[in-house]
């Protein structure tokens, strides 16, 4: 009941599994920890699974103009003529889906689901990852300063990362996108709306990042290494980016991985609350607020973005988990 | 919400005894089913006749409500609802059919009286009338309520009416002029005698002084300016049991001091009616399906997952009703933001008027329009099509949208901002529709929704709003005022009706034909000359392409099966709310 938890860490395990591949006949050849760590992941499948999702979403995103030209309709285009104008349905079965209309047909305007799906990744991509990225950069320096410093300093951004994990998120951002002016700081339209989204999410979900870097930091500090760079007359700005940085890397990578498809999530739900991107820029959020307006009508309308969401938050997931397996951030050696 | 036996049945007869407190109710039963007296049985006669007493009507809105101020609404649903707390000079008759569009004496021993230059108007009150609190209600009350409506910076919502139609020599409300003495529009020669005074001639001042609730008493003592609306003080059948709560909704109960003996247009059934504002529109119609909401407030009709059970079932087809609802659902344009004709002809000829209409749920939804005036108005002309074909199937005319853009100087197309109720999903399909049409002739459209309750007052209401964001389109729906052409034009075109705030002349067109044209109404007296004049007004406004056509409503109107006197008002393009009764 006293051991630490920490005994069982992979640590003990990694050696093993490096000494093991050496065994099975071939020459012993020194490994760096991306090495290991690439070898781990190729035998996690669930994980590889996960991150091929992932990768096949991203190329769907960034090719959209040409997928939905070989398999669908531009996304904006109506196709009344296979709508029942008083009910509001499509007049084919299985909500017109066909070989024509992959997904089937949005109820009143009869748009392309297919294509607006394709379409609505872009936005929660973009979201996530940009988001993601605001969050890491402003988490990572605020978290190494504070654990690196200690003392008031420590206190101050602690103290920040309370009062940011504890602020009202969602109804904030509402109250910020209701009251946007049309045009700011030269954006307008949507391409206002989606940097501030961003930044909102982005800047909020930053604590979740600088904590963990600054616990890292902090048990980094008090390593030999660190000492010795110091007594050799290293700098602080030194030790920070070429000692102690470095061995974040890992941490860093995972918990990113692991936030984009949180980030994702708040997207969605922002755009379901009606405060994401203006119509008719398809977003997965919106078309489920759309779809629970018809849900009688058509059923699969629902089914559809939510899968999208599913799927994508789910593949982000079992990667992060993964890479977090495979790199194991608390091996930092 | 299923039916327990009961013993009530169908009025055979298609009038119901509404009036004097006459409590026995039609007799015979005849073909009633269990559930909902048939499709379209609150048309044209009463559903559910009963003068039971008891029970708690649960009344709810998916938006908030404008206000609960009598003198500060405009919407056609509140100036309904007002009426169970409120009672003015006149208001409509609680009948069903054409006899609801007419003015009926109300606080009033009848019908205003002109004079023979029909400049001054004389009512005479009854006596005997109470507040909730016991004291009388005298002339100066209705004077007051008359003056306060001339401060529009307080009340923002309410008709402008009075204050452009009567002689009040620059007077400014009094909040700004306590002394109400000051204010010569209303005279009050003794307690009982309310006399209008009028800068010109006009006809129809009995219909202009029945439709809204602005002559409902206010006693200048209990005023507290916009704070007045959250517990008006009662002189109808209910009373606010506690301070209306912005955003939730409030509780009325019976007014001891209401006397049905003098009300012929009210009914005081319900032990409690609750209103309950801001509930999702899917989560209302879901309740008021199973009938744990009798009443859906805003009396547009039900939203698209409801429309498809309703009409898909017919034991809840036979409790809904699908009447022309007397709206039409058209699209202001701006002539400040787009001053060009040419260019709005273009946004006329790109629309795809059968999407627009789609939008609205088809056949069910309603008519495609060709005049800007319902055919309900007295009348009215079906009117001439200008740059668009008011038929099912027209997606819009593309090469003459082209044309017109290029006359205009922007053959490369423009961009502007369209906005729209964002708690209704019909007028965000139309936004959509719009949005998509235009494009093809790269009329960019910016799409932005804004809650109904603060649309009409700060957004599309708002000519400095809709300026400052370059909005040059919205949706917007009108229910005459009164159903003739002045009472359904006037607001949305002379030149006088531009307000700050809860302006109805969105396009702010400012025509010197049709301004000239509604000053030669005023001294027509003869009711078929008038309308010739409201027709060309109508005309005027399509071939300038301020107002684009879409859509006469009918409203898919659903009556739970516990609801009593339920019958559609014609005046209010719904059903009437100050006679209902529940069983439970």
């Amino acid at each position: 009941m006293t051991a630490p938890i920490e005994v069982t860490g992979s640590e003990t395990q990694a050696q093993p599994d490096a000494v093991l591949e050496g065994i099975e006949g071939k020459a012993i050849q020194g490994r760096s920890l991306g090495q290991i760590a690439w070898l781990r992941l190729k035998r996690d499948k669930v994980a590889l699974a996960g991150g091929i999702i992932v990768i096949l979403l991203i190329l769907m995103a960034i090719f959209a103009p040409l997928v939905v030209k070989l398999l669908g309709h531009p996304p904006n285009e109506f196709h009344q003529d296979l709508i029942d104008p008083t009910l509001g349905g499509p007049t084919s079965s299985l909500g017109g889906m066909n070989g024509d209309f992959l997904l089937g047909l949005e109820p009143g305007n009869g748009r392309d689901l297919f294509s607006r799906i394709v379409y609505g990744a872009r936005v929660s991509l973009l979201v996530g990852f940009m988001a993601t990225l605001v969050a890491v950069v402003i988490g990572t320096v605020l978290g190494v300063v504070a654990g690196y410093f200690g003392g008031w300093v420590d206190w101050v951004i602690a103290r920040l990362m309370d009062i940011f994990l504890a602020f009202p998120l969602l109804m904030f951002s509402i109250a910020v996108v209701g009251v946007l002016p049309d045009k700011w700081l030269g954006l307008e339209g949507n391409g206002l709306r989606m940097a501030i989204l961003i930044f909102i999410i982005g800047f909020f979900s930053w604590p979740y990042i600088g904590r963990i870097v600054r616990g890292q930091t902090i048990s980094l500090r008090e390593r030999e290494f660190v000492d010795a760079a110091r007594s050799m007359g290293a700098r602080s700005p030194y030790i920070l980016f070429r000692e102690i940085l470095p061995n974040l890397v890992a941490p860093i990578l995972v918990y990113s991985t692991l936030l984009i498809p949180t980030n994702i999530l708040f997207e969605a739900a922002l755009s379901f609350l009606g405060v994401g991107i203006s119509p008719p820029t398809p977003a997965w959020g919106s078309m489920l607020t759309d779809a629970i307006r018809t849900y009688q009508i058509a059923p699969y309308f629902v089914v559809i973005p939510g899968m999208a969401i599913f799927i994508t938050v789910m593949a982000f997931n079992l990667f992060g988990d993964g890479l977090r397996d495979a790199l194991d951030p608390r091996s930092n050696r | 919400m299923k039916s327990r036996p009961r013993i009530l049945a169908a009025s055979s007869a298609g009038v119901v005894l509404l009036g004097l407190g006459l409590t026995a109710c039609g007799g015979g039963g005849d073909e009633k089913t269990a559930d909902g007296a048939g499709f379209e049985a609150a048309v044209g006669k009463v559903v559910n006749p009963s003068d039971k007493k008891g029970g708690t009507l649960r009344m709810a809105i998916s938006s908030d409500i404008e206000s609960t101020d009598p003198g500060d609404m405009y919407y056609a649903w509140s100036t309904n609802y007002v009426r169970l707390y409120s009672r003015m000079l006149l208001t409509y008759a609680s009948k069903p059919g054409d006899e609801g569009r007419k003015p009926s004496p109300d606080l009033a021993e009848g019908l205003g009286v002109p004079s023979a230059d029909k400049k001054t108007w004389t009512y005479k009150l009854r006596r005997g009338m109470k507040y909730e609190d016991g004291t009388e209600i005298k002339a100066k009350d209705i004077k007051y309520a008359v003056a306060r409506t001339f401060d529009r910076a307080v009340l923002r919502h309410g008709p402008s009416y009075f204050s452009n139609v009567l002689d009040a020599k620059g007077y400014k409300g009094p909040y700004k002029d306590k002394n109400l003495d000051n204010f010569k529009g209303v005279e009050t020669p003794d307690d009982y005698t309310v006399v209008f005074k009028l800068k010109d001639p006009f006809t129809e001042f009995n219909e202009l002084v029945n439709f809204s609730g602005q002559t409902a008493p206010v006693p200048q003592d209990k005023d507290k300016g916009e704070r007045y609306g959250l517990h008006p003080i009662s002189s109808g059948p209910y009373k606010w049991e506690k301070d209306y709560q912005p955003g939730k909704g409030g509780t009325l109960v019976p007014n001891s001091n209401w006397d049905q003996s003098t009300d012929t247009n009210r009914k005081q059934l319900p032990a409690r009616i609750e209103t309950i504002a801001g509930l999702n529109a899917e989560e209302l119609d879901n309740q008021l399906l199973k009938g744990q909401i009798h009443v859906d407030l805003a009396g547009s009709g039900v939203q698209d997952n409801a429309r498809k059970s309703i009409l898909t079932d017919p034991k809840l087809k036979a409790q809904a009703d699908n009447p022309p609802g007397g709206f039409h659902w058209y699209n202001p344009i701006d002539m400040k933001v787009v001053p060009n004709l040419e260019c709005r002809k273009a946004m006329v000829w790109a629309a795809d008027r059968d999407a627009m209409w789609r939008a609205y749920g088809g056949d069910v939804g309603g008519e495609i329009a060709t005049s800007i005036m319902p055919p309900d108005v007295e009348g009215r002309e079906k009117g001439t099509d200008y740059y668009t074909k008011a038929e099912k199937g027209y997606k819009g005319n593309v090469e003459e949208a082209k044309k017109s853009l290029a006359a205009c100087g922007k053959p490369q197309g423009f961009e502007t901002t369209m906005i729209y109720r964002e708690d209704r999903p019909k007028e965000k399909g139309v936004a959509i529709a719009l949005q998509q049409s235009l494009a093809r002739v790269n009329i960019k459209l910016n799409l932005k929704g804004f809650p109904a309750n603060t649309y009409t007052s700060d957004q599309a209401g708002s000519p400095s709003f809709m300026q400052k964001n370059n909005v040059g389109i919205g949706t917007f729906g009108w229910l005459s005022d009164w159903p003739t052409g002045y009472g359904y034009l006037w607001a949305l075109s002379d030149k006088a009706a531009i307000l700050p705030s809860g302006n109805v002349n969105i396009a702010q067109i400012d025509d010197p034909q049709i301004n000239e044209a509604w000053k030669k109404s005023y001294t027509t007296v003869d009711a078929a000359e008038r309308a010739k004049l409201y027709n060309m007004i109508d005309d005027r406004l399509r071939s300038q392409a301020a107002y684009m056509p879409n859509v006469y409503a009918k409203s898919l109107l659903f009556r739970p099966s516990t609801l009593n006197n339920v019958f559609f008002h014609k005046g209010f393009g719904m059903y009437n709310y100050s006679t209902l009764g529940v069983t439970q």
